[in-house]
């Protein structure tokens, strides 16, 4: 089968594996735990932590943070396993200027959060749900990344 | 005994659905922010790919397990997350898609990065953490 290379200058066949695999994790911690596995929520249930405030300390952070946590680091050691196994341990880089990383994060953290998901969270359970607000949610940040990453290609490159 | 037994295998359960995901992340290269970005400014469309299997997977998934087993394997009830379409949500999303146009890095890649030696990542890292935080403090 020919796809072509306009699309996907890369390959295709990497992308859609490794959707796969993320999409049977996902699909492995609900068959196993019932539990709906997004990324974001981990970023406000770690704070529960060692935040006092009464946002943090909401039953769904505080009942969901161990877990979360144990998730995040399974993510970390999955990672581990293709970097060592699969890409010969070279360290990865990116030619993204630090402030763009940071700035970025910030907007991303405070975003999601608000938003209740992320492209984990709404993108792949809560689409994989059939959830329309997610759906919608998914919309939106679709148009303002797109936005946001043509006009930063155009005036910060 | 057993209670502290079935613990046990829920958190080498959630610690395995984790490395799935980590491994697929970074399988599929959306651990490196360029990838990302060069979907965003539509010179490849990688990205549907790797969203569109992994929702495929988690559909089959959240459809027919349910149908198929009265409870999990390892506890007692499925778990739902209603999503909810409002101000905050649509504000939220509309934030979110800026940050990661500005740096072709969401919370999944970011926190997989630690393990594949992208250490520049650890910035998008700091500052998702960061944007969590000021959010928390800011709702009531």
């Amino acid at each position: 089968m020919t796809i072509s290379p306009a699309l996907f200058p890369l390959g295709w066949q990497h992308y859609l594996l490794g959707g796969a695999l993320i999409g049977l994790g996902a699909a492995l911690l609900f068959v196993l735990t019932g539990r709906i596995g997004g990324m974001s929520t981990v970023f406000s249930s770690t704070w529960s932590y060692v935040v006092r405030g009464p946002f943090f300390q909401q039953a769904r952070f505080v009942d969901s943070r161990g877990w979360r946590l144990v998730y995040a680091l399974g993510v970390v050691l999955g990672a581990l396993v293709w970097w060592l196994g699969f890409a010969g341990g070279k360290p990865e880089a990116t030619a993204v200027p630090v402030w763009q990383l940071l700035v970025g994060g910030f907007f991303v953290g405070y975003g999601a959060r608000l938003g209740n998901g992320c492209t984990s969270g709404h993108g792949i359970c809560g689409l994989g749900s059939l959830q329309w607000p997610s759906l919608l949610a998914v919309l939106t940040f679709m148009a303002t990344a797109f936005l946001t990453a043509n006009l930063a290609a155009r005036w910060l490159a | 005994m057993k209670f502290t037994q079935m613990k046990l295998f829920r958190m080498l359960a959630t610690l395995a659905s984790g490395a799935l995901f980590g491994f697929g992340l970074s399988y599929s290269t959306m651990i490196r922010p360029e990838v990302v970005l060069s979907f965003l400014r539509f010179q490849d469309f990688g990205l549907m790919l790797v969203m569109g299997g992994a929702v495929l997977v988690v559909l089959l998934a959240y459809k027919l397990t349910p149908r198929l087993l009265a409870r999990p394997l390892l506890d007692d009830h499925f778990h739902k997350h209603p999503s909810t379409w409002n101000r905050d949500t649509a504000l939220g999303a509309a934030l979110f898609g800026i940050g990661w146009g500005l740096c072709g890095v969401c919370p999944g890649p970011a926190i997989a990065g630690l393990g594949a030696g992208n250490f520049s990542l650890l910035w998008a890292l700091a500052g998702i953490a960061l944007g969590a935080l000021v959010q928390g403090l800011r709702a009531r």
